[in-house]
C-alpha cells in the first residue's frame, strides 16, 4: 500500500516535470523572436526613422513613415469593408442560423478561416490587380476577406454567450425579434464584438502574401485608393531580402515597429476581456446568491 | 363560463415529443388561475402557448386555437408580437436585463420600442414599481444595475417589467420557485392585488401556493388537462381519481 502510494506520487511529479519543461521549450522560439527583434531593430529606430518614406540603400534620411501610414490605411479600409460584412454573418448565424443554410455558412466560414492567405491575395489580384492594377483597396478587399471569418465566428460565439433568458424575456415583452437582437443581444455580447474585431485587425496588420500581390509597396506617401501603397509587412520583406546591409537594418527596425502595434493590439483585447470576465462574475455571484434564496 | 382567453384542442410538440394534448380550457377574466402537476406534465408549456412563447423554442409548434377576447392569436393573420405585448409572462428564473438600470429595465419594452418620452418613462416607472410594491424598496436606486438587488426584488422586478407595458393578461411559469418564503409572500400578495386589473394565470409546482392564491385551479397529467374547476371544489372535493391522488401527495 504504501509503495503504491509513493510510486504514484514519484509519477505525479515525473509528470509535472516534463510539462514544466515542455512549456520551457516551447517559450525558447518566443523569446529568442522578441530578443532578437529588440536587439536588432531597436538601434535602427529614431525620429527620423518612423516620419521619413522608405529610399533605396544609401540615402540619408531614410525610413517607413510611408509604410506605417500604409498599413493603418490598409487596415482602415479592410476594416470598414470586412467588419460589417463579418459582424452581420456572426449575427445572422447566432440568431438567425438555425436552419441548412445558416449551417452551410458557418462550415464555409470555417473553410475560408483556414484557407491560405495567399491564395485570397491571387483571388483579388485576378479580380481587381488585373482590371486596375496595383493598389491599395485591392490590397484592403484582400485583408477584408481574411477578417470575414474570423469576426464572424468570433462574433457567433460572443451572442451565443448571451444567455437565452434574456431573448425570452425581451420577446415577451412584445420586441420585435430584429430589435431583441439589435439592441438587447448585441448590448449584451458588445465586449465580445469589440474583442473579435481587434483580433481580426492584429491578424491582417501582418499579413504579407496577399499585400504582395495587391498593393505591391511604394517609396513614396501614396494614399489614393487605386495606386499601389507602401505596408509595413512588404517592408520588411523586401529589405530583409535586399544584399544592403542598411535596408536589412530598416527592416528589423519595421518588425519592431510591427510586433510593437499588434501586441499592442493584443493587449487591448486582453483589458477587454477581463473586463468581461468582471461583468460575468457579477452575473454568477447573483446566481450563487439565487441558489442560496432557494429552499 | 366565458372566459378571457379560451383554448380550442390545443396542442404543443417540442419535435416528436407531444407536451400538451388537446386541452380545452377557458381563464376567467379578473381571476387568478393557477395550473398545477408534477413536474414534466405540460404545465409550462401550456402557458407558453398562450402569448405565442412556445414557438421561440426551436423545434418547437403548436396546433388549435387559442382565443384571446375572442380572436384567435394563432390565426396567420395575427403578429406575435402585439400577442405578447397584450399577455405578458413572467418566468422561473428572474431574468433583468444585466447590462440595463432598475429604471431601464422597467421601461424596457417601451424603450425598445421607440418611446422616448421622458416624462411619460418617468410616469411609467413610478407607476409599475409601485403595482409591483417594489417602489419604496428601489425608489433611492433606479440608476443601480437590475441584478444588484435581490433575487426576490428581482422577480418583482420582472413582474413590473411585464406590468409597464399595459398588458391584459399576465402569465406567470413558477416565478417564486428561486425564491425564499418571505418574498415568495410577498409576491403572492402582490398578485393578489393585481387581479382587479388583470387576468393572471400561474403555473405553480407548489399546491399551497394554489390552494392559497387561485381563484380557479387546473390540474395536469402527462400533456392532459385533467380536471378544472374552482380551487376550492378541486382541493376539497374532487371529481377525478387522478387529482386525489396527487393533491393527497400519493405520486407527483
Amino acid at each position: 500500500m504504501r509503495s503504491y502510494r509513493s510510486r504514484r506520487k514519484w509519477k505525479n511529479r515525473i509528470a509535472s516535470l516534463l510539462a514544466l519543461v515542455c512549456v520551457l521549450v516551447a517559450l525558447v522560439p518566443l523569446v529568442s523572436i522578441l530578443m532578437e527583434v529588440v536587439s536588432r531593430g531597436a538601434p535602427a529606430i529614431d525620429w527620423a526613422f518612423l516620419t521619413e518614406r522608405t529610399k533605396s540603400s544609401g540615402a540619408p534620411d531614410s525610413g517607413i513613415g510611408n509604410a506605417i501610414l500604409g498599413s493603418l490605411l490598409l487596415v482602415m479600409w479592410a476594416s470598414l469593408i470586412g467588419l460589417p460584412f463579418g459582424i452581420l454573418t456572426g449575427v445572422y448565424v447566432s440568431e438567425y442560423g438555425d436552419n441548412w443554410f445558416g449551417r452551410t455558412v458557418r462550415f464555409f466560414n470555417d473553410i475560408l478561416a483556414n484557407f491560405p492567405s495567399v491564395v485570397i491575395g491571387l483571388f483579388a489580384y485576378s479580380l481587381i490587380v488585373t482590371v486596375i492594377g496595383f493598389s491599395l483597396i485591392s490590397g484592403a478587399f484582400a485583408l477584408a476577406i481574411i477578417m470575414i471569418p474570423i469576426v464572424a465566428n468570433t462574433t457567433e460565439d460572443a451572442l451565443r454567450m448571451v444567455p437565452n433568458s434574456l431573448r425570452e424575456a425581451s420577446l415577451a415583452l412584445g420586441v420585435s425579434r430584429w430589435r431583441t437582437v439589435l439592441k438587447v443581444i448585441i448590448s449584451n455580447g458588445r465586449s465580445g464584438l469589440v474583442t473579435g474585431a481587434l483580433l481580426a485587425i492584429a491578424r491582417v496588420a501582418g499579413e504579407t502574401a496577399p499585400l504582395i500581390l495587391t498593393s505591391f509597396g511604394n517609396n513614396f506617401w501614396e494614399t489614393g485608393l487605386t495606386e499601389p501603397v507602401a505596408a509595413l509587412p512588404l517592408v520588411i520583406f523586401r529589405n530583409a531580402m535586399s544584399p544592403y546591409a542598411d535596408l536589412q537594418e530598416q527592416a528589423w527596425g519595421a518588425a519592431l515597429v510591427l510586433i510593437t502595434m499588434v501586441l499592442s493590439l493584443n493587449v487591448v483585447v486582453r483589458l477587454l476581456t477581463r473586463k468581461r470576465m468582471k461583468l460575468y462574475k457579477v452575473v454568477k455571484k447573483t446566481w450563487k446568491e439565487r441558489l442560496s434564496l432557494s429552499v | 363560463m366565458e372566459g378571457k382567453i379560451v383554448t380550442e384542442r390545443l396542442n404543443a410538440f417540442f419535435g416528436e415529443v407531444h407536451a400538451v394534448k388537446n386541452v380545452n380550457m377557458s381563464i376567467p377574466a379578473n381571476a387568478i388561475t393557477a395550473i398545477i402537476g408534477p413536474s414534466g406534465c405540460g404545465k409550462s408549456t401550456l402557458i407558453r402557448c398562450l402569448n405565442r412563447m412556445h414557438e421561440v423554442v426551436r423545434g418547437a409548434r403548436a396546433a388549435g386555437k387559442v382565443y384571446l377576447d375572442g380572436e384567435d392569436i394563432y390565426d396567420p393573420e395575427t403578429d406575435p408580437v402585439e400577442v405578447r405585448r397584450k399577455v405578458g409572462m413572467v418566468f422561473q428564473k428572474p431574468n433583468p436585463f444585466p447590462t440595463m438600470s432598475i429604471y431601464d429595465n422597467v421601461v424596457a419594452g417601451q424603450r425598445l420600442n421607440g418611446e422616448k418620452d421622458w416624462k411619460k418613462l418617468d410616469e411609467t416607472v413610478e407607476r409599475s414599481l409601485k403595482l409591483a410594491a417594489l417602489w419604496d424598496e428601489v425608489k433611492g436606486q433606479l440608476d443601480a444595475s437590475g441584478v444588484s438587488i435581490s433575487g426576490g426584488q428581482q422577480q418583482r422586478l420582472c413582474i413590473a417589467r411585464a406590468l409597464a407595458v399595459e398588458p391584459e393578461v399576465l402569465l406567470l411559469d413558477e416565478p417564486c420557485s428561486a425564491l425564499d418564503p418571505i418574498a415568495t409572500a410577498k409576491i403572492e400578495d402582490l398578485l393578489f392585488d393585481l387581479k382587479d386589473k388583470y387576468t393572471i394565470a400561474i403555473v405553480t409546482h407548489n399546491m399551497q401556493q394554489a390552494a392559497r392564491i387561485a381563484d380557479f385551479t387546473a390540474f395536469m397529467y402527462m400533456g392532459e388537462l385533467i380536471e378544472f374547476g374552482e380551487t376550492k371544489k378541486l382541493f376539497e372535493n374532487p371529481m377525478e381519481e387522478l387529482t386525489e391522488n396527487y393533491i393527497t401527495g400519493r405520486f407527483g
